[in-house]
């Protein structure tokens, strides 16, 4: 078990240190010069020159990456072009916020998920069943921020149930968190589903029914334990699919998050900030997968990498 | 041995499940055939929007802004008084395209890098495969913006970074392929009989991913769809006023209060068509191989 958790996260070393390059590089490829980009377009020639002198420009481009590399070890990812204010204040402010939001989607998510799928395989071929896998598609299909907008219609400007915009309640967080866990509840309904089917059709199953064991204890107790692994396997990839759809939902319901500030850091042009978040994100998102991966190691002992 | 001297009059093997059968099996899926309904319905649109919509998409009346469904505009107008349906049609014909031509872009640039990694194996494999790494940390959509940043906005820039997104998928996915099919006794046959490597890959491994291809193809262009309407809904990706249908619910929500049916009709195209590529798509793996996993 533990040489298998350690190699892998020291798999995650490299992709992590690609993921840096991918972001060194991207400001770089923006035509015209990235001291300027930096300093924004209202920077006066010496702002300009301290930047170009912090950033190492006059030097090779691998001293560069070293530099870019070393601050931002230091958690220095430079300052917001328009309020001036240091990324990485910017993002601490920020990250809780998102993944308050995320954590609260995937209890959504597996909260309907489950439940559904579970309904939809004991009645398979009723017409439970075929709502269910209807509604699956239906959220796998349906664009997120239509969802959110959709909602707001109907909860906030015609029922007046529940406010549209801000984040300081719980009430505040009932709207984005049911629009980012849809998509995901679908998944995991259609998973926990036909893992329930592939259980109820095994022999433990049936002789537990034989010896006259009550239906809901079959179903919860010697079916649902078992149809459990692949279904967690697919909340963890849900997981990192949260932080895609954080940035839409964040942009629906004007959520202060990571992912608002990135969209609106990409419309204004502040490339420090967008350079900060994409690292942010993407390495939430690196080492989440390895969280991920270390928690089905535990759950199912049989997997493990050669 | 004496087989050995039979060994060249061997048939090639044409490894290929008939159309007719998968068509067959196809038909017999009423989710495949409502998807496929569906998606002819917005194919043929989108083909002969200039025939079908009933008003020029780009005319403005300001007169008769945000108006709600009525005879003369089934679906209402928009804020500047353009026709709805007619933009919702314009709009089929520029989401086909975007989704054929970015996922044509994620196909071309991910099916050679699988079928070479999976085939070789060793440094193109290590390699390859470390790159596709680092892009699959990036969550899609972040990896889509961070390209747009790059490249800048507008129709052309949305399918290249849609398109790129989607290699890393497509590479995954055929060397996965490759891998079990080059240990398999045709690939061995191949060679025995002095195939070389370009033959073996193009003539006999390659046909032999296309089921795979066509179902995950089917379903990338699904969400190549979402994916360029939320840039779209973003400000990052098809630019006001083309007849977009993400950017079309980006001013939409403006108008949320005063005109809802801005809102619901460019949405509820999105969700139809992006369900007829997933219906289509699931309906396409069980007709071709209902083993198949994706």
């Amino acid at each position: 078990m533990l040489p298998y958790l350690a190699k892998r996260i020291m798999l995650a070393f490299p992709v992590l240190l690609g993921v840096s390059v991918v972001v060194f590089v991207m400001i770089r490829l923006i035509p015209g010069d990235p001291a300027e980009l930096m300093a924004g377009q209202a920077a006066t020639e010496e702002v300009v020159r301290g930047i170009r002198e912090s950033l190492g420009l006059d030097r090779p481009v691998i001293v560069q990456y070293a530099v870019f590399l070393r601050n931002t070890l230091r958690a220095d990812l430079g300052k917001s072009l328009f309020n001036g204010a240091p990324v990485t204040e910017e993002l601490a402010q920020r990250l809780p916020r998102t993944a308050r939001l995320a954590l609260a989607s995937i209890v959504v998510a597996i909260l309907i998920g489950v439940p559904a799928g579970i309904l939809s395989a004991t009645r398979h071929l009723s017409w439970v069943d075929s709502a269910v896998m209807v509604l699956a598609l239906a959220g796998v299909s349906m664009p997120i921020f239509w969802l959110g907008l959709n909602l707001i219609l109907v909860f906030a400007v015609r029922l007046h149930w529940l406010p549209a915009i801000g984040h300081e309640t719980w009430k505040h967080l009932i709207l984005p968190s049911f629009t980012l866990g849809a998509a995901s509840a679908a998944i995991i309904a259609r998973m926990t589903r036909s893992a329930m089917l592939e259980v109820l059709r095994q022999d433990y199953v049936r002789t537990a029914r034989a010896k006259g064991v009550a239906e809901q204890t079959v179903i919860g107790r010697h079916a649902l334990r078992n149809a459990l692994i692949p279904v967690v396997t697919v909340v963890g990839l849900q997981l990192g699919t949260l932080l895609s759809g954080a940035v839409l939902t964040e942009s629906v319901f004007a959520w202060p998050g990571v992912g608002r500030l990135l969209v609106d850091a990409v419309l204004a042009r502040d490339y420090p900030i967008i350079q900060g978040t994409v690292l942010l994100i993407a390495t939430t998102f690196v080492l989440l997968n390895v969280v991920v991966d270390m928690a089905y190691a535990v759950l199912d002992p049989r997997i493990r990498y050669e | 041995m004496a087989t050995d001297s039979a060994l060249p009059s061997v048939p090639r093997v044409v490894p290929r499940t008939g159309g007719v059968a998968v068509w067959r099996r196809l038909r017999r899926n009423r989710g495949a055939l409502l998807g496929m309904m569906v998606l002819a319905v917005f194919a043929l649109s989108g083909l002969f929007a200039s025939w079908l919509a009933p008003y020029d998409p780009y005319r403005s009346d300001l007169e008769g802004s945000l108006a709600p469904p009525s005879g003369m505009h089934w679906l209402g107008t928009d804020e500047l008084g353009r026709d709805i349906l007619s933009r919702i049609i314009y709009g089929a014909r520029l989401s086909m395209v975007i989704g054929s031509i970015s996922v044509s872009i994620g196909v071309v640039l991910g099916v050679p890098i699988g079928l070479f990694a999976g085939y070789f194996g060793g440094r193109v494999d290590l390699y390859s495969q470390r790159v596709i790494d680092v892009l699959l940390g990036f969550p899609s959509i972040i990896l889509a913006i961070v390209l747009v940043t790059v490249l800048g906005v507008g129709l052309v820039n949305v399918m290249i970074a849609v398109g790129i997104v989607s290699v890393p998928t497509y590479a995954r996915l055929i060397r996965g392929q490759v891998l079990s099919l080059k240990i398999q006794e045709f690939v061995e046959a191949a060679r025995a009989l002095g195939a070389g490597s370009g033959r073996i890959v193009f003539r006999h491994i390659f046909p032999n991913t296309l089921a795979v291809l066509i179902v995950q193809t089917t379903l990338q262009v699904a969400s190549a769809i979402l994916s360029a309407a939320a840039l779209g809904f973003l400000g990052l990706g098809v630019q006001q006023p083309t007849a977009e249908w993400g950017a079309m619910l980006s001013t939409a929500r403006q108008f949320i209060q005063l005109a809802p049916h801005t809102l619901i009709f460019p949405g509820l195209a999105i969700m139809l068509t992006v369900m007829g590529f997933n219906l289509l798509g699931d309906g396409l793996r069980d007709a071709l191989d209902p083993r198949m996993k994706l």
